[in-house]
This record gives structure tokens, sequence and C-alpha cells, in this order.
């Protein structure tokens, strides 16, 4: 079957199975900062945004998105070179596996909350694993960066 | 779960007619739990033409289309006073946003599933679940329901009621399911205890109903009698993440709490 969905803004048409997931829709699509880590909706690493709204792209059936928009870290890439200052500044950023999926989320929290708590940060990450860092150096830069914007 | 093919419906007559065409056609919701099921769909069926995702504030109800996401039932502000927004609360550490902008309210009620922290909150609140054909029915009797007839959820009423409620879950991480949850609300004089992800489905703790809405008072000893008929009652069992034993103490703990909290 055949999906038209807008990605970082330009107008797609895939070729898809019915039960396609948009992870791997987008990976074979050669959109490859999405990545593949758990495959069962728990590490974060393949999020993107769907109509502007964070989203696990293994959770969600490539099907669903005829006619949305669909952004990786590539439709934000002046915001997530910024926040990636502030990320190495706290070295925050080891093997960089999590950090497409993380800039997605803090992009969102931005559009959402514009002046977080500490609490709500951490409660907006929740669905972002890093197997690195332990979180504090991530959450201190992503709080600069918020109070910077 | 393998899908052979899919259709986006324009009308819940052609939604109810395919659903009810094959026995293994079936209504994909958000999709985000369906990774769990190894089983085959024929044609899986799309309601997002639907506009299902509507949340209606009436005067004595608040009308959640089944196609709304968990996020957008979250912030809805008139759920977040609802039985001191404990549905918001508990919506709140489903996962994280990411999956609760996907999985919908009506997939969540539909799917019965044994882990839900969704359906705990919504049985001790005062809810009726639409159907396309077969109307109203309340989520309590849906719970226990045998039908296997299919039929679409339009929507989910969740009654405006003056009660106070509280809910809490064990999990091991802030993405795993829960090992147990518990609910329990008070109206008037009336409490209402649920248990869930013991690890079966969600059920109420009748036995314990009954003897704390006896009681002339809720003292510390009708408590503590309280979550010991529950803990007897109820059926836990064993799997990886805990043992039956483990589950019934960690139900009777929030239930003594639960109480506590609701009769402040």
């Amino acid at each position: 079957m055949k999906v038209n969905v807008k990605v970082n803004g330009q107008n797609k048409v895939f070729n898809i199975e019915p039960g396609d997931y948009l992870l791997d829709t987008l990976r074979k699509e050669n959109y490859l900062s999405v990545k593949k880590g758990c495959d069962n909706s728990s590490c974060g690493v393949c999020t993107v945004l769907f109509d502007g709204k964070p989203i696990k792209s293994c959770s969600l059936l490539t099907a669903k998105t005829e006619g949305h928009e669909v952004t990786t870290v590539e439709g934000i890439q002046k915001e997530a070179d910024k926040l990636s200052d502030y990320f190495g500044a706290e070295g925050a950023d080891q093997c960089g596996y999590c950090t497409p999926g993380m800039a997605l989320s803090v992009h969102a929290l931005k559009e959402e909350n514009s002046n977080p708590s500490d609490e709500e940060i951490k409660e907006y990450l929740t669905g972002n694993l890093c197997r690195c860092t332990g979180y504090q150096s991530q959450h201190i830069a992503i709080r600069n960066y918020l109070e910077d914007k | 779960m393998k899908i052979n093919g899919y259709q986006t419906v324009k009308s819940l007559e052609e939604a109810y007619n395919l659903l009810n065409e094959n026995k293994q056609n079936a209504i994909v919701a958000g999709g985000a739990w369906m990774r769990l099921s190894s089983k085959v769909i024929e044609t899986a069926i799309d309601l997002s033409g639907l506009e299902l995702d509507q949340i209606v504030e009436t005067k004595d109800a608040f009308e959640i289309g089944a196609m709304a996401t968990l996020r957008q039932v979250e912030k809805q502000e008139g759920l977040k006073n609802l039985y001191n927004g404990v549905l918001s609360k508990a919506l709140s550490k489903i996962m994280g946003v990411p999956i609760r902008n996907v999985a919908t309210i009506g997939g969540s009620i539909i799917g019965k599933y044994s882990f839900s922290d969704v359906l705990t909150p919504l049985l001790v609140m005062n809810v009726e679940l639409e159907f396309y054909k077969k109307g109203k029915i309340s989520l309590e009797d849906f719970l226990v329901s045998k039908d296997r007839s299919k039929d679409v959820l339009v929507k989910v009423i969740i009654k405006k009621e003056e009660a106070k409620a509280y809910f809490h879950k064990m999990q091991k991480t802030g993405l795993d399911f829960a090992v147990v949850n518990v609910a329990i609300s008070k109206k008037a004089d009336t409490f209402k205890i649920a248990v869930g992800a013991r690890p079966s489905l969600v059920k109420f703790a009748l036995e314990a109903m009954a003897f704390v809405n006896d009681a002339k008072e809720v003292t510390e000893e009708v408590i503590l009698e309280t979550a010991l008929i529950a803990g007897k009652e109820l059926k836990f069992g064993t799997n990886s993440k805990a043992s039956e034993e483990y589950r019934r103490n960690i139900a009777m703990a929030y239930i003594k709490r639960g109480l506590r909290e609701v009769i402040k």
C-alpha cells in the first residue's frame, strides 16, 4: 500500500506493508538518525515528532501517518545544533545513540511548556533512555538550554 | 503480529460491518500495544478519520472519544479535578509522553489488558462505555462480560461526581508495566476498591468493599481488616516480575494507604 506523508517538510510517498512500523519505514527510506534500539516502545531512541508531538516510531504503524507530518532530528537541525553545544558543555553526550530522540523530546517539551520545572523535565524525558551518562549531566544541559532559549 | 490488509473507514457503520465480516478483522486504535500480540489480523480497521478523538464536557459528564490519546485525557483540565484528579495522575505515570501520545483510551479499555493502569482508576469512577450497536454498558459489566460479539467503542463517559480517589502502583522502573496497582474511591460513604495487574485483569475487592461500606465508622481497625479481607479474597499470581505473595502484600499495603487518604 502507498502512504502520503510529509517528512521534515517534504511530501513523500512510501510503499509499505500494512503491518510496517514507522521506525522501519523511516530507516528503509534512509532517515538513519532515527535509531533502532529496543524495538518494543521502551528506550526512546526511535523518537520522532508526529504532527509536532513526540512518539516512539516503533509503536506507530506507518499506515497511520497517511496525511500527517513526521519530523526527524534533521527537521529541527538548527535547534539540535544549539542543544548539542549545551550537551557538550556538560559532557552529556557520549556514544550519541540516544541524542536525536532526546533532542526531539526537548523540542516538544519547549513547545508544550516554555518554563518547565526540574520535575517536569524529568517527567517529559522519562521515555528517553541513555546508557552512558546517568542523566544528571543531560538534565543540567537541558535545563540550561531551556533557560537560555 | 501480522497485518495483511489496512483500511481507513469513513463511517461507524463501515467499521462495524468490516469488523464483523471476518473473524480476523480488528480495529487498530493507537496500535501501541499491538506488537505484544502474536495474532494475525486480516484487515486492520483504522478509525482515525471519524473524529473520535474529541473530549466533550457536558453538565453531567466527560465524554471522551475512543480515539483520544492517553495524553489528551491526561491533559484535559476538567478531568484534573474529577475524583481529585486520579485519572490524570494515573495516566501521567504510564510509560512516557511518546507512548501516551499514541495509545488511546479506547484501545486501552477494549484490550482488557492485565497490566492496565488505565482500567484500575476508571473502575472506581462512574464510567459507561458507548458502543455503536450495543449502546451503553457500564465499565464494570464490560470487564466481567463473556460476550464475544464485536462492536465499535465510540466513547467513554465519565460521570461527574463529588468523590475522592486514590491510585498507586508498584513498578520496577518508570517505563515498566505495573507489578500491581490499586485504586480506591469514596463517594459520600461508599467505597470502591479495585486491584489490577495481579497479574490478571483488574477486579473489585467485593468482600472488602462490603465490609468497609457496612462499618459505622472507618477506624484504623476497620482499615486493617478491610485490607486483610481484600488480600484473602483476591487471587494473585506469580510471574517474572513478582511473586504472588509479594503482590498480595503490596496490594494490602496500598489499600490501607488509600483508605487512609480518601477518608482525610
